[in-house]
């Protein structure tokens, strides 16, 4: 029986040091990892997804400009997977039926094929390019791909007001290469653990950009999507939003509607 | 217009009453697209016989009819053009006009379709199911309907693709009056063929397509009626006859996409009744992004062609030329982009200079300007005949 006890005691002992100061440094950080992760897993088993939405880009003049598409998503359970998705365009008329195949990956780049309708052509495309606009808004590639849990490091800064809710404020480093930000701060709310807003740090440490999520509905299946997002970049003063109509869950899409055959038979 | 467009015509209301029977009226998704283009040339004309004016204008139309169901879809494309100077830019063609059956594993597409395989820019010789519009545009990238019964097969090891293609599209050339032409004007309204079948005779092509990792690989493999003609002069000598005969031909399309760089090689092997030969292009596109802090991408592409064919073979500028190119993309509202592209054949200096720029106007406008120059051609080149015909052209495209 004492040595039952003994041993741990012993052992605890013996790692004292090594066991404990991790624990101290880390706090924040695991803690910032489990609300980002509580987040990320308030989604879990969603299956797919189909949405449609507006993308309404607005330069610092106010002049608008709108393109509408269309979004399906397949889950990936495991989460050092990414999960594969695949945009089509509708409007303007110009780029209608241009597709974009992601399959996501954590660390390293993302597979992207790109379909442009008018030469009927495929392109395996670099996603090294993940800082760049998407579709001439203020959204990055990236900022649309990269809201895997395990892209990031965590650490969490404090709790403050959102609205009328209570958010958990969280610092996220992002780990893959050639982000175009040195940090971001996301806000999650406690009562449902959504991300209500982000703030986007450029590579100069100035804050860039500022991402609210709005609209939060919580479907059937018990997960919640935000159904408006509004980009403002405060260099530029330029705006992107993005109003979503009804999310549709399982769909009966499978791997085989993203591979890149599929993408010139989508229409 | 020659008589296979005129089938192909024939064949658009048997279609319709086919595929809306299958499909009710309701659910068509419709779009339009409508081109006014001019070219303006720079130099006099060189040969006999062509229009001296210095502009060419052009007006196109096309309309697409999209269908989906649970497990099937249909697309109708009629395509119309007009061409103030030279009727043999005018055509009538149905660049798709099919019926697909979609399974869990496998697709199966009846009717007039268009396809793309391949990697490179600068030239496109894997690319082989659809006939060239050669007279829309140098470049090679507009594509004629072609008619087909194509089955997909798609597995985890990857894309199968089987097309056995019933029916020759011929390719098109410029009028007498026409510039971008031969010397001595082609007559299109009658071709010859190899095979007896003319352009009845039935191709079979295959392809396999898959990516592992990052890198993109596409094999493929064809047998029938060469979409490239000779030219053969006719009895008197006054005119050229296109000449099609009957190849074999394997090919290969390779990408490695790395960071910022794309790595592309196309490949192809012909057998012909004269020659067996190959042919190449490969090179890379490197991208620099946000350059200077913008949202601007600037792209360079380099790319080596070589192609081993005989003189007796149909004519190809690409044989043992280097081509650099810049590609601007701003990333705008707009979509601004432009690209500056160089050929440069190593043996005989013949010199082609390209440039395209690309910018949406408003919500449904596209206005593109393109210019094209031929310099250093020597009487004995290729590149000789249209040497002279250096050309801009602004095109401004409504989308409805």
């Amino acid at each position: 029986m004492n040595t039952l006890t003994t041993t741990p005691i012993a052992l605890a002992l013996a790692f004292g040091i090594s066991f404990a100061a991790p624990v101290t440094a880390n706090a924040p950080a695991d803690k910032g990892f489990e609300i980002a992760a509580r987040s990320d897993r308030s989604d879990v088993g969603f299956g797919d997804s189909r949405v449609e939405l507006q993308m309404i880009l607005r330069n610092a003049a106010g002049q608008e400009s709108t393109r509408s598409l269309k979004i399906a998503t397949l889950e990936k359970a495991d989460e050092s997977v990414g999960d594969k998705s695949l945009v089509l365009f509708d409007t303007p008329r110009d780029i209608e039926g241009t597709a974009l195949l992601s399959h996501a990956r954590i660390l390293e780049p993302d597979d992207q094929w790109l379909f442009l309708p008018a030469l009927k052509r495929v392109k395996r495309i670099a996603s090294s390019n993940k800082s760049g606009p998407f579709v001439g808004s203020e959204f990055a590639f990236e900022d649309f791909t990269a809201i895997e849990l395990n892209k990031f490091d965590y650490r969490y800064l404090g709790t403050e007001a959102c609205g009328a809710l209570q958010c958990d404020v969280l610092e996220r480093l992002p780990k893959y290469e050639n982000s175009g930000y040195s940090k971001q701060v996301s806000y999650v709310d406690r009562q449902v653990f959504q991300i209500r807003k982000v703030e986007f740090y450029d590579r100069r440490g100035d804050l860039l950009k500022v991402l609210e999520l709005d609209d939060y509905r919580q479907y059937d299946n018990g997960v919640w999507r935000a159904h408006r997002l509004t980009m403002e970049n405060l260099q530029t003063n330029k705006r992107t939003d993005l109003v979503y109509q009804d999310y549709a869950f399982d769909v009966g899409i499978s791997d085989r509607d993203f591979v890149k055959g599929r993408l010139s038979r989508l229409r | 217009m020659n008589t296979s467009l005129l089938k192909s015509l024939a064949t658009i209301p048997l279609l319709f009453s086919v595929l809306f029977a299958e499909t009710g009226r309701a659910s068509w998704d419709i779009s339009s697209k409508f081109d006014l283009s001019t070219r303006i040339f720079t130099e006099d004309t060189r040969w006999p016989g062509q229009d001296d004016s210095t502009t060419q204008l052009s007006i196109a139309g096309s309309t697409e009819f999209r269908w989906r169901g649970e497990e099937s879809r249909a697309s109708i494309i009629p395509y119309l053009r007009h061409d103030e100077t030279d009727d043999e830019r005018s055509l009538a063609d149905l660049r798709e006009g099919y019926w697909a059956k979609e399974a869990e594993n496998y697709e199966l597409l009846i009717g007039f379709n268009t396809v793309f395989w391949g990697v490179t820019e600068s030239v496109h010789l894997v690319d082989i199911v659809n006939q060239t519009d050669a007279v829309a545009d140098i470049d090679g990238e507009d594509k004629l309907g072609q008619p087909m019964i194509n089955l997909e097969l798609q597995r985890d090891w990857g894309l199968v693709g089987v097309y056995l293609l019933p029916w020759f599209r011929e390719r098109s050339f410029a009028g007498e009056d026409g510039r971008l032409r031969t010397p001595l004007p082609v007559d299109s309204d009658n071709p010859r063929y190899q095979s007896s079948d003319q352009e009845n005779h039935v191709d079979l092509s295959l392809r396999y397509s898959h990516y592992v990792g990052s890198v993109d690989i596409g094999v493929s493999a064809f047998s029938g009626t060469s979409r490239e003609a000779r030219l053969l002069p006719n009895a008197d000598g006054s005119e050229l006859i296109p000449y099609y005969d009957q190849i074999d031909q394997i090919g290969l399309d390779l990408q490695f996409t790395g960071d910022a760089w794309l790595w592309k090689l196309e490949a192809i092997a012909r057998e012909t009744q004269n020659d067996s030969f190959s042919a190449a292009v490969g090179g890379f596109e490197y991208s620099f992004y946000q350059v200077a802090d913008t949202a601007a991408d600037i792209g360079v592409l380099i790319e080596l062609q070589y192609d081993g064919r005989d003189d007796g073979e149909p004519v190809t500028l690409a044989d043992n030329d280097l081509f650099a190119g810049i590609r601007l993309a701003l990333n705008d509202t707009q979509d601004s982009a432009v690209l500056v592209g160089m050929g440069y054949d190593l043996k005989t200096s013949e010199t082609y200079l390209n440039i395209e720029a690309d910018r949406r106007l408003g919500e449904d406008y596209v206005l593109e300007l393109r210019a094209r120059f031929f310099t250093n051609a020597s009487p004995q080149d290729t590149g000789y005949a249209i040497d002279s015909d250096d050309y801009l052209q602004l095109e401004l495209s409504r989308y409805f």
